[in-house]
């Protein structure tokens, strides 16, 4: 997967000159204080909005003007993992990742399949039939992660994903993703956890107030941490 | 759809209220267009009154050259003399004045009918072109205002109903909002999992839908019980002249339920949409 992006935003100008080449199975940390414009960046890719000047691929397919009625499909290529979790409460777990699978259309019996093994793939499978406010945040981050892979997408968002979470269930929650990602699934995670892109070592993308101002590989948190 | 019930009887009531008007104001046109059409029938004949003294030939004249117009049923003579007796008739018991008459005033006629009145006007243009004609008269003066009264009354409903099914829309539209906004965060969800916007509205629609029904089934059961205790009471009580013209509840049934659920349906649905329209705008 080739992702050649190169965005503005007018108005409130959210985004400048964003040029970025995310490549297949790669991890990219995408970091920058509140307001540099990583959700707007993220909401891009999502096509939650619009694309003001340049263009954005995904997929090696051009999504920078789509007509609405194709946002659905092109949502289905990438997996979305949010810092709240979004998952439905009253549905249980293994009803939420089948849910995902429902709305796509899936038959039922590859919802039988597939659901439990994604489960298990998060070890999740014990909690099948818990509702979640019966989980702690990390399970239900993982649930919510489950789920947004489930319909195997090429890419993975995740938007501060350990943001709720202590550092012991944030680790468990980067092991998760570090194995999705071993499987081939891209990943771009926005995260304001120093600690986790210093110990991760992957490429790093850094933005402040819309402009780009570092794409590293293997970089950390900070200049001052990397340059140590 | 059992969440904001309020809303949902709101919505129901109000559908109902719509289709109830609609069929009060179908059946009063139906009515209305009976009593058209009867009064039409009644009222088909032109009397052609004619010069006094005209030839056997100018009378065989006339009468071919009116039945070569379209739409005429009948052509009747009527002497000077029958038609005394007819005034005789009418006028009963005062009719032995007629006998003192030394002479009788009233002309020769043809009496004239024709299978639709609207045809009348030309025809009696036609007659009153030809020889030996007197005057003509016909009753397409009634006929014109029955015909604009049903207008007026057809065009009062259409703007109620068209007031109302605008009313039911937006009461809708807020029902299906609450109920929307309630599973925002499902919507949320589904949308960023890549569900179509159909999928989505799907079930929003049905629910405006069964809204739509369900008001629609009270009203057609309101109108028809209602409408039928009206029928039958003003039978007993032997308005005859003004049930003459009603039409029988048990002939309209079909339609009006048909008409109903259709309506109903479809306001239901257009609400729905309505107010699904700003929400899944991405």
């Amino acid at each position: 997967m080739t992702n050649i992006a190169k965005e503005y935003r007018n108005g409130v100008i959210a985004l400048y000159d964003i040029n970025m080449e995310i490549h297949k199975g790669e991890f990219v940390f995408l970091v920058g204080s509140s307001g540099a414009g990583k959700s707007t960046l993220i909401k891009l890719i999502l096509k939650e909005e619009g694309i003001t000047r340049g263009k954005l691929f995904l997929d090696g397919m051009d999504i920078t003007r789509v007509p609405n009625r194709r946002i659905p499909y092109i949502r289905r290529k990438v997996g979305v993992v949010f810092q709240d979790f979004r998952l439905l409460p009253n549905k249980t777990v293994y009803e939420n990742v089948a849910f995902a699978m429902e709305i796509i259309g899936a038959r039922p019996r590859e919802i039988r399949r597939r659901v439990p093994t994604i489960l298990s793939m998060v070890n999740l499978s014990k909690k099948a039939s818990s509702f979640p406010d019966q989980l702690s945040g990390g399970e239900q981050q993982r649930v919510s992660i489950a789920r947004s892979i489930v319909n195997n997408p090429p890419v993975l968002i995740a938007d501060e994903p350990t943001g709720n979470l202590d550092p012991d269930t944030a680790a468990e929650i980067m092991k998760v993703l570090m194995d999705i990602n071993n499987r081939g699934t891209t990943i771009i995670m926005a995260t304001h956890a120093k600690e986790i892109v210093n110990t991760m070592k992957k490429r790093v993308i850094a933005l402040d107030s819309g402009r780009m101002v570092r794409d590293e590989e293997k970089g950390g948190y900070s200049v001052e941490i990397s340059d140590i | 759809m059992w969440r904001n019930r309020g809303m949902g009887l709101a919505s129901v009531t109000s559908i109902s209220a719509v289709l109830m008007i609609l069929g009060v104001v179908l059946i009063l046109v139906l009515s209305i267009n009976n009593a058209v059409l009867d009064t039409k029938l009644k009222f088909d004949e032109i009397e052609v009154f004619l010069d006094d003294d005209l030839s056997s030939e100018a009378l065989d004249n006339i009468e071919e050259s009116v039945k070569a117009n379209p739409g005429v049923i009948s052509i009747i003579f009527r002497s000077k003399e029958q038609a005394l007796e007819i005034m005789k008739d009418d006028w009963a018991e005062e009719g032995y004045l007629l006998d003192g008459l030394e002479e009788n005033p009233l002309p020769d006629s043809y009496i004239i009918k024709v299978n639709d009145i609207v045809l009348a006007d030309k025809l009696v243009n036609n007659i009153k072109a030809l020889d030996g004609i007197e005057e003509v008269k016909y009753y397409k003066d009634v006929i014109d205002k029955l015909l604009i009264f049903a207008g007026y009354i057809q065009f009062a409903g259409i703007v109620i109903i068209g007031i109302l099914v605008f009313v039911s829309i937006f009461i809708i539209s807020n029902t299906i909002k609450v109920a929307v906004s309630s599973r925002r965060r499902e919507i949320n969800i589904m949308k960023y999992v890549g569900a179509t916007n159909g999928y989505i509205r799907g079930p929003f629609i049905m629910e405006g839908v069964m809204f739509g029904f369900l008001g629609a089934i009270i009203s057609i059961g309101l109108v028809y019980y209602g409408y039928d205790y009206f029928y039958k009471s003003m039978n007993a009580k032997l308005y005859a002249l003004f049930t003459f013209y009603l039409v029988d509840p048990k002939i309209i049934f079909i339609d009006i339920a048909i008409i109903f659920l259709t309506i109903g349906a479809g306001i239901g649905a257009l609400g729905s949409m309505i107010s699904l329209k700003r929400f899944l705008n991405v």
